[in-house]
C-alpha cells in the first residue's frame, strides 16, 4: 500500500487501535487534517484549547489505561500544549502527542509558527522524536506508543514537519507490529532473591505498613494488591495517586497519608518497623522532613523505574519489576512459606492505631448555617454511590474529595498530583466521559481552577459529554488562603477573587444547566437532580470560604508534628 | 567524590543534548563531557566526569540509564582503568624560552606541533592532573591559549563496555 505521510498517521493511529485523537488543526498539520476528514475510525475531538487537548487526552489515559493521542499543530499548537504534556509527565500517564512542525528546509529558520518543540518539551516527557524523513514515520509512532506504554508510562512526543505529510509524496507503509529497540528494555520481573528477602522481612515485621501509590493503578496492580493485604491483614496506606487500588471503605485502609493525610496513617507510617511501599516514589508531600521520615523502619521499595528506589529515602530491599509480577510473587512465597506474622504483635499494633483512629480526624462541622466543602464531597459519594469517576482540580476541593470520597476502584480519581495544575479537571472529564459514557463522571474543582480551562464547556457541548461539574465555590484560590492564614498572619496577598462571573448564567450561555446552591439542606437534592440529568449541569456550591483542610504537615516539619483540626485537642499535636 | 562514567548511546540528534539538559535539570556537576562516533557508526560514545557523594552518583548513572537514548553505561571508576585528555597549548616563545618549552614538553612526553617566530604549539596527552601540572610549570603571562579535550576513558583488562 503506498501512502503518504498524512495517510500513514491516520491509518497507524486505526492500526493502533486509537479510538480518539483530541486536538487542534494549524497551517503545519493541515494535511493530517484533510486526512482525518475523509475518515470515522478515529474520532477527533476539536478542543478548545490545545491545554484541553492533553489533559482530555490524559483523563481519557487514566480513566481507560490506554495512551491518550493528542495532535496540535506547530509553535503555539505546541506551546499550549506543553502544560498537559508536563502534567501527565510528572504522574507517569501514558501518552502520544503529534506536533506539526515547520517544513524541514525552514527548520531553524525562525519560519512562522517555528518553536523547537523538541527542545522545548524534553525535559517533559519520556521521549520525544523529530521524524524527518517520510521513511522513519510509521516505525517511530510505533516506537512512540511502545515508549509512552511500556515500563514506568509517560508522554511522548512526536514532531512532524509538513514536508513529511506532503500530499504528493507516497510510499509504501505496513503497519509495524513490533519494535524492538536496544536502548530500551524495561524490566518487568523482580529479582527472585530481592522479593525472597523481601517477603522474609515483611513477615518478621511487628508493627508493619503498607504505603502503596500510582504504580499500582498505573502498573493494574489493584486485584493483587487486594490479595496481598488482605493475606496479611496489614495496614495500608495510600498516596494521592494511588487511591482506589485498594477499596477504600475496607477496615484495613488507613487513609491517604502526607501533608494532608489522617492522623491514623502519618502516625502508623512515623511507628512502623517495616515499611512496604509499592510503586509509589517517596514524594516531598508524603514524606514530609526526611530526616524524621519512618524513624524506626526497614524499608522494602517494589518500583519499575530504579531512579525512584532510593532517590529521596535509602531503603533496605530494593525491588526493580512491575507491580503485578512482584506482588503475585510475593504472594506464592507466602502462601508456599505458610509463614505468619506474630499475631500478637499485629494485634497490639491494630489497637495502637484504632487508637489513632478513634479521634476522626477528618470530623467537621456538621451542623454549619455555610455549606461546608467536605459535606458536599460526602453528599457527591451518597448521590453517586461511590461509582463515579471523579476528576479534580487542585487546591482545597482536591484535598477534600480525596478525603471524603471513598474510592473502591482504581481508575476513578483522576487528578494532577504531581504538577499540580489547576485546569486539568473539567478537560480530563471529558476524556473519561468519553471512554465511559454510561458512567457518572463528576468533576470537583474550585472558581479558580474552573476558570483555567473554562472555554472547554463549548467541546462538551458539541460532542454532548454530559459531565457533572461539583463548584466549590469558597471565593478565594483557597489552598493559597490557607497558606497565607497559617504563615503569612492572614496577609492574603491577592489570594480573594473579585469579580467573579456567574456560573449559572455562564453554563447557561454555554447551552448547558447551572445551578446555584447556598443552603447546607439544597446541597444533596441539588446533585441529585445533577446526576438524574441528561445534561451538563454546572453546581455552584457556595461554601465556607474560611475552612480549612485537616490535618496538615507543614512544610519542613515530621508525620508526628502534624497541625489538627480545630476539634482534637492541641496536645495530640506531638503525640 | 571524582567519577568517570562511560556511556554508549545512539547515535542521534540530540542525544547528547538530554545528557547535558539532564545533568542541568536536575543541578548534577559536569566537570567535562566528551563525545564522537564509534567504530559503529550508529552509536557514539561519551565519556562524562562529574562529582558528587554516592548517593549522587547513583541517581545520575540510573537518570542517565532511564534516558531512552542511552543504550548501556559503565562507571569506570569503581576498578582499573586508563584515562587520557588532550591539550593544545599555543605559549609565546621567544629567545631563550624557547629552548626552555622545547625542553619541558620533552619531559612531560609533549610534542611541538607547530613553530613561528614568536609561539609555539604543544600537544599533550595524560591524565587531566598531568596537564594541570605543565600549565602550574609554565610562566602564566606565556600561556596564549589553551585547548583541552576533556576526558576519555576505557577500562583495563577484561573489563569493557559495548554492546
Ligand atoms: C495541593 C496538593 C496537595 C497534595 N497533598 C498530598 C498528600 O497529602 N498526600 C499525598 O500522598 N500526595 C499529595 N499530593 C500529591 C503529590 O504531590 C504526589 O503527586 C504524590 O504523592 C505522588 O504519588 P506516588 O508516590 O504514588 O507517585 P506517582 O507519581 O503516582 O508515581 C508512581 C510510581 O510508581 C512507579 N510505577 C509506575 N508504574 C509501575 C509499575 N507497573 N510497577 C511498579 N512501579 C510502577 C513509578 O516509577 C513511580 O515511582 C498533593 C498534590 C497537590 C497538588
Ligand atoms: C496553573 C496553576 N497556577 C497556580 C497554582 C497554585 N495554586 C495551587 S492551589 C491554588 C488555589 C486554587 O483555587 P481554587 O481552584 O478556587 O481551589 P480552592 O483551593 O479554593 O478549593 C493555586 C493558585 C497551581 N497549582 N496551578
Ligand atoms: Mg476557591
Amino acid at each position: 500500500m503506498e501512502l503518504t505521510g498524512s495517510q500513514i498517521i491516520v491509518q497507524f493511529l486505526k492500526d493502533e487501535g486509537v479510538e480518539f485523537l483530541f486536538g487542534y488543526p494549524g497551517g503545519a498539520v493541515l494535511h493530517i487534517y484533510d486526512e482525518l476528514h475523509k475518515q470515522n475510525d478515529v474520532k477527533h475531538i476539536l478542543v478548545r484549547h490545545e491545554q484541553g487537548a492533553t489533559h482530555a487526552a490524559d483523563g481519557y489515559a487514566r480513566a481507560t489505561g490506554k495512551p491518550g493521542v493528542v495532535l496540535v499543530t506547530s509553535g503555539p499548537g505546541a506551546t499550549n500544549a506543553v502544560t498537559g504534556i508536563a502534567t501527565a509527565h510528572m504522574d507517569s500517564v501514558p501518552m502520544v502527542i503529534l506536533t506539526g512542525q515547520v517544513p524541514t528546509p525552514w527548520i531553524g529558520s525562525d519560519a512562522f509558527q517555528e518553536a523547537d518543540t523538541v527542545g522545548i518539551t524534553r525535559p517533559c516527557v519520556k521521549h520525544n522524536f523529530l521524524v524527518k524523513d517520510i521513511r522513519d514515520l510509521a516505525l517511530t509512532l510505533k516506537k512512540a506508543f511502545y515508549v509512552a506504554t511500556t515500563g514506568r508510562p509517560g508522554p511522548v512526543v512526536v514532531d512532524i514537519p509538513k514536508d513529511v505529510t506532503d500530499p504528493n509524496v507516497r510510499i509504501p507503509y505496513e503497519y509495524p507490529r513490533q519494535v524492538a529497540m536496544r536502548s530500551y528494555n524495561p524490566v518487568v520481573k523482580g529479582h527472585p532473591g530481592q522479593i525472597k528477602r523481601a517477603v522474609d522481612l515483611i513477615l518478621s515485621a511487628r508493627r508493619p505498613v503498607i504505603y502503596t501509590g500510582g504504580g499500582v493503578v498505573l502498573g493494574n496492580g489493584s486485584e493483587a494488591l487486594t490479595r496481598l493485604v488482605r493475606h496479611l491483614k496489614y495496614p495500608i496506606t495510600q498516596t494521592l495517586m494511588g487511591l482506589g487500588s485498594y477499596p477504600a471503605t475496607d477496615p484495613l485502609f488507613l487513609g491517604m497519608l502526607g501533608m494532608h493525610g489522617t492522623y491514623e496513617a502519618n502516625m502508623a507510617m512515623h511507628e512502623c518497623d517495616v515499611l512496604i511501599a509499592i510503586g509509589a516514589r517517596f514524594d516531598d508531600r508524603v514524606t514530609g522532613k526526611l530526616d524524621t521520615f519512618c524513624p524506626t523502619a526497614k524499608i522494602v521499595h517494589v518500583d519499575i523505574d530504579p531512579a525512584s528506589i532510593s532517590k529521596n529515602v535509602p531503603v533496605d530491599v530494593p525491588i526493580v519489576g512491575d507491580v503485578v509480577s512482584v506482588m503475585q510473587e510475593m504472594l506464592r512465597l507466602l502462601e508456599a512459606s505458610g509463614g505468619a506474622p506474630d499475631p500478637d504483635a499485629l494485634g497490639a499494633w491494630w489497637s495502637h492505631i484504632e487508637e489513632w483512629r478513634s479521634h476522626h480526624c477528618l470530623e467537621f462541622d456538621r451542623d454549619s448555617r455555610v455549606i461546608k466543602p467536605q459535606a458536599v464531597i460526602e453528599a457527591l459519594y451518597r448521590v453517586t454511590k461511590g461509582q463515579a469517576i471523579v476528576t479534580s482540580d487542585v487546591g482545597q476541593h482536591q484535598m477534600w474529595a480525596a478525603q471524603f470520597y471513598k474510592f473502591d476502584q482504581p481508575r476513578r480519581w483522576l487528578n494532577s498530583g504531581g504538577l499540580g495544575t489547576m485546569g486539568f479537571g473539567l478537560p480530563a472529564a471529558m476524556g473519561a466521559k468519553l471512554a465511559f459514557p454510561d458512567t457518572t463522571v463528576a468533576c470537583v474543582t474550585g472558581e479558580g481552577s474552573i476558570q483555567m480551562c473554562l472555554q472547554e464547556l463549548s467541546t462538551c457541548k458539541q460532542y454532548g459529554l454530559p459531565v457533572k461539574i461539583v463548584n466549590l465555590n469558597n471565593r478565594y484560590l483557597g489552598m493559597v488562603r490557607q497558606w497565607q492564614e497559617f504563615f503569612y498572619d492572614n496577609r492574603y496577598s491577592h489570594s480573594y477573587m473579585d469579580a467573579l462571573p456567574d456560573f449559572k448564567k455562564l453554563s447557561e450561555a454555554y447551552g448547558h444547566v447551572g445551578m446555584l446552591i447556598d443552603k447546607p439542606e439544597d446541597v444533596e437534592p441539588a446533585l441529585e437532580e445533577a446526576m438524574a440529568s441528561d445534561q451538563l449541569v454546572f453546581m455552584d456550591f457556595i461554601t465556607d470560604p474560611t475552612e480549612n483542610v485537616y490535618p496538615m504537615i507543614e512544610a519542613g516539619k515530621g508525620h508526628h508534628e502534624m497541625t489538627l483540626p480545630p476539634h482534637m485537642s492541641p496536645e495530640r499535636e506531638l503525640a | 567524590m571524582r567519577h568517570i562514567i562511560s556511556i554508549l548511546m545512539e547515535n542521534e540528534a540530540g542525544a547528547l543534548s538530554r545528557v547535558a539538559g539532564l545533568f542541568s535539570a536536575r543541578g548534577y556537576n559536569i566537570e567535562s563531557l566528551t563525545v564522537a562516533p564509534t567504530e559503529d557508526a550508529s552509536m557514539s560514545r561519551m565519556t562524562l566526569v562529574t562529582s558528587g557523594s554516592d548517593t549522587v552518583i547513583e541517581q545520575i548513572t540510573k537518570q542517565l540509564n532511564k534516558l531512552v537514548d542511552v543504550v548501556k553505561l559503565i562507571e569506570l571508576s569503581t576498578g582499573p582503568h586508563i584515562e587520557r585528555e588532550m591539550m593544545l597549548i599555543k605559549l609565546e616563545a621567544r629567545g631563550a624560552d624557547r629552548e626552555e618549552f622545547k625542553r619541558l614538553s620533552d619531559i612531560y612526553g609533549g610534542r611541538v606541533i607547530d613553530v613561528t617566530d614568536a609561539t609555539y604549539v604543544i600537544e599533550l596527552t595524560g591524565r587531566g592532573d598531568k596537564l594541570d601540572a605543565f600549565i602550574a610549570t609554565v610562566d602564566e603571562t606565556k600561556i596564549i591559549e589553551v585547548v583541552r579535550t576533556g576526558s576519555s576513558g576505557v577500562a583495563r583488562g577484561a573489563r569493557t563496555l559495548r554492546l
